[in-house]
């Protein structure tokens, strides 16, 4: 257990690595601290200091609570009984657990929107934020309850404790580092989502930001508000690191799922179905709707569609590969080391999360003028916003992956007489690969459904699904929006499916 | 630390793989901004119109005059946020914007060149900036929409004061953080002075506002039924129509008295950006706009107005003259800052 606490001190190459990245994804905040500090520490007061503020950002609190809770007690329940109840068609209801990921928290609320007219403010951002975040904490807890130890929770069970009682003495602490994870990941994302409150009129900080560009283009009022954003995510991410806790793990044997009665089965379904009703079923039965509406549904374009399919495609391919890059030696560095400076660079790796689209777009605007002008409107800066902003979402699986290697395991392969390179090789490269490729999708997903950062980065001419659909919603053309909007679900569905389908296999057989 | 040297190499490579790629990245794809001077016959549009509306219009152009467009849409406010930090170093020759109030905010910050005279003078003065910073294209009038099912025309009040009265309590629909309301408080400002509009927002703040992101979700509020009223551009409504077909829509406008500052006349304009100095291709577009042709496509595709005299508007508007209110200078309202911090007190932002 001692051994894989590791050692204190971190190698140089990995922490100038880490920094570089960290680097990186503080771009956006150097760029807020230049704009703010334009303004003049007086107007920075006064701007905190209006009433509005306060609210802005007392909602904004509250729906992240209020979300991350619901999504960290329905993703848990839905994992457990996924993995541990014998339902019929097991794949298909992880698979069917996992849509709401792919479905743009905008479309969402649109596609309510067009069913029941005239909601709004914080009950529906809270229930459909949490609907299309749960598979944040389904998933990573999913693959960690495959691979967690049923023994304890049976004994557990034989001593007579309730099965609520059992699960959170026994395997609940093998699955909370998944759990944290995945509800840090629903925190930032709850704090950034700026589709979503517009939509359902729920004013946050995002809101504020927003107002504070398009009003007077008061670039000052904007960064300041996103600096407060971004002390609220610190603050967040700090809670993360308290509540996530370090484990020894335990060898662990996977459990069979247990057959039960159909009552009971039953009983379970709406705890599985409710996310992806809320989430996915009626959003799109909204838009399909409006496909019907719609007096002239204009004919598709179809190589349009396709080009922005391949676009859109070949951006998130790139942001994954770029975001898993540079996640890589930040989750190495918190996985295995401990202090302030680690502490500093992971918390900084984490702030693009908690950004909205536009502020990171114009921070690289910014920076690729100042630093790459010739890179300025290259897919090259577009990739690199995209890593900047989604970067966390790998190194939270990342390095999840990476703890749950077993130092033991690694120290053997050493003692059998294994190169450094070749033990992690063969020991920790196998068993971390499937956080790994998890963060990528994670990245490729939410790169597809990107729109503020891509409208002002992408090269002039290049056309996204997001940025087709957006061309289209904002003309009023519900009927031609349509297909855009469906194709957008459905591509993003793909590695939605491959995520519900990853299995850490390496675990179970430990 | 054994574990993690490799690890740590591996990271290291990635990262200078990061900075290979980026650079290689570069080199494959084209660089963006082109230097017209370079490639004659054609330029850069940032386009904060969407590309429905516009985008027929570039064709024609182009297949007039050969000169190819390459067009970068958005929305107005992330554009004009967007060449703001770009500054000098933009690749836009041309900006189309939905507002005066972000041309304004582009003049102020010296973006733009001074356009020729037989161009900025093409649209009568009220219509356009004063100094040839930009010219206005086409007109929008602000309008109050009403469920059509509840009230019939004359139910609604002629005077936007009137809308802040008791009977109006938690009905009617504002976007306040839209450029187009904030034009219109703008106005209030310019027109009745900074204490009434301060009084009408604070009556309006306390009158309990169905508050909106925007014209078009108040519209679709109001044909939903679930809205009763609310203040938006006379064209949103127009465009709806056109999708649905007028007869199903159950919003209607109510357009107020003239003078009123809730009927103003905002404008769309174009602005050539102070590098395209230089570019006749670009000069030649902003003229296209302010031509015949031009007006005559966006009469006909967008419902709004024309400023160019000659041309005719949409039918089934009231005329453009009904609607001026010619103690209202269009280049005043690009004092958008001090309206902010007005929304701001009254606590509307």
């Amino acid at each position: 257990m001692d051994a894989r606490r590791g050692p204190r001190r971190p190698p140089l190459a990995l922490l100038i690595a880490a920094a570089l990245a960290a680097a990186a994804a503080s771009i956006p905040l150097v760029y807020l601290l230049v704009r703010s500090l334009e303004a003049g520490l007086p107007r920075i007061v006064e701007t905190l200091g209006r009433g509005r503020v306060l609210e802005y950002a007392a909602n904004s609190l509250g729906l992240a609570v209020a979300t991350t809770l619901t999504a960290l007690v329905l993703g848990t329940a839905v994992a457990v009984v996924l993995t541990r109840v014998r339902v019929p068609f097991p794949r298909l209801w992880l698979l069917v657990s996992s849509l709401p990921l792919a479905v743009p928290s905008f479309i969402a609320g649109y596609g309510w929107l067009v069913s029941v007219p005239g909601i709004q403010g914080f009950l529906p951002s809270w229930l459909l934020l949490s609907a299309v975040t749960v598979p944040y904490v389904t998933l990573p807890v999913a693959a960690a309850l495959r691979g967690a130890s049923g023994d304890l929770e049976g004994v557990a069970r034989t001593l007579g404790r309730p099965p609520l009682r059992a699960f959170l003495v026994a395997t609940w602490p093998q699955v909370r580092p998944a759990a944290i994870a995945g509800a840090l990941l629903v925190a930032l994302y709850s704090l950034s989502d700026f589709g979503l409150v517009a939509l359902m009129r729920f004013p946050t900080l995002t809101w504020g930001i927003n107002a504070a560009y398009s009003a007077s283009f008061d670039r000052a009022q904007a960064a300041i508000l996103a600096l407060l954003l971004v002390v609220l995510a610190l603050a967040v991410v700090a809670g993360e690191r308290s509540a996530r806790g370090r484990l020894a793990r335990r060898p662990a044997r996977a459990v069979a799922p247990r057959p039960v009665r159909r009552g009971v089965l039953l009983a379970l379904l709406p705890v599985v179905a409710v996310a992806p009703i809320i989430g996915v079923a009626v959003p799109l039965l909204g838009l399909a709707q409006r496909l019907v509406q719609a007096e002239t549904l204009r004919s598709i374009d179809g190589p349009r569609l396709l080009a922005a399919v391949a676009a859109t495609l070949g951006v998130a391919l790139a942001a994954a590969l770029l975001a898993v890059l540079l996640a890589l030696p930040i989750a190495a560095l918190a996985a295995r080391y401990r202090g302030r400076l680690v502490s500093a660079i992971e918390s900084v790796g984490y702030l693009g999360h908690a950004l909205p689209g536009i502020v990171v777009g114009l921070s690289l605007v910014f920076f690729s003028l100042a630093v790459v002008p010739a890179l300025y409107q290259t897919t090259a800066v577009l990739v690199f916003a995209y890593a900047v902003l989604f970067m966390p979402k790998a190194i939270g699986t990342v390095r999840a992956g990476l703890g749950d290697v077993p130092a033991s395991l690694v120290s053997v392969a050493r003692t059998l007489g294994d190169s450094p390179l070749r033990a992690w090789m063969r020991v920790t490269v196998p068993l971390a690969l499937p956080s790994v490729g998890v963060g990528a999708l994670l990245v490729a997903i939410a790169t597809m459904k990107e729109l503020p950062a891509t409208l002002l980065l992408r090269p002039t001419g290049v056309e996204t699904l997001a940025t087709e659909l957006w061309n289209r919603t904002v003309a009023f053309e519900f009927g031609a929006a349509a297909p855009y909007a469906a194709v957008l679900v459905l591509v993003a569905a793909v590695p939605a499916m491959v995520l519900s389908g990853i299995r850490s296999t390496a675990k179970e057989e430990l | 630390m054994r574990t993690s040297r490799p690890l740590s190499l591996i990271a290291l490579g990635a990262a200078s793989a990061l900075v290979l790629g980026g650079c290689a990245g570069g080199e494959t794809t084209p660089a963006a901004p082109v230097d017209p001077a370079d490639d004659a016959g054609s330029f850069t549009l940032y386009s904060g119109r969407d590309e429905a509306l516009v985008q027929p219009l570039i064709d024609q152009f182009t297949d007039e005059t050969g000169i190819e467009v390459e067009v970068r849409y958005g929305n107005t406010a992330e554009l004009g946020a967007l060449l703001l930090e770009e500054g000098e170093a933009t690749p836009a020759d041309v900006f189309l914007s939905q507002d005066a109030g972000a041309l304004g905010a582009l003049a102020n910050a010296d973006l733009f060149e001074t356009l020729p005279d037989d161009i900025a003078g093409a649209v009568d003065a009220g219509f356009t900036s004063t100094d040839g910073s930009w010219v206005g294209v086409t007109g929008r009038a602000r309008v109050v929409v009403f469920d059509g099912e509840k009230y019939t025309e004359d139910q609604l009040p002629d005077d936007i004061d009137d809308y802040t009265e008791e009977e109006w309590r938690g009905l009617v629909g504002v976007a306040p953080t839209n450029a187009s309301f904030q034009s219109f408080v703008t106005a209030y400002r310019v027109l009745e002075g900074e204490d009434d509009a301060e009084e009408f927002l604070t009556e309006l703040t306390a009158n309990d506002p169905q508050i909106f992101d925007g014209n078009g979700a108040i519209l679709t509020a109001v044909d939903e039924g679930v809205l009763d009223a609310g203040l938006i551009n006379h064209y949103y409504w127009y465009q709806q129509a056109g999708e649905v077909g007028a007869e199903n829509m159950r919003a209607q406008l109510k357009f107020l008295e003239a003078g009123d500052p809730g009927s103003i006349v905002n404008v769309t304009g174009a602005g050539l950006l102070s590098g395209a100095a230089e570019n006749a291709d670009a000069l030649a577009f902003i003229e296209y706009l302010v031509s015949e042709a031009g007006q005559t496509y966006f009469v006909e595709e967008t419902y709004e107005y024309p400023l160019v005299a000659g041309i005719d508007a949409p039918e089934g508007l009231p005329s453009l003259e009904s609607l001026v209110n010619p103690e209202l200078d269009l280049s005043d309202l690009d004092t958008l800052s001090d309206t902010q911090d007005l929304l701001a007190r009254v606590g509307l932002i």
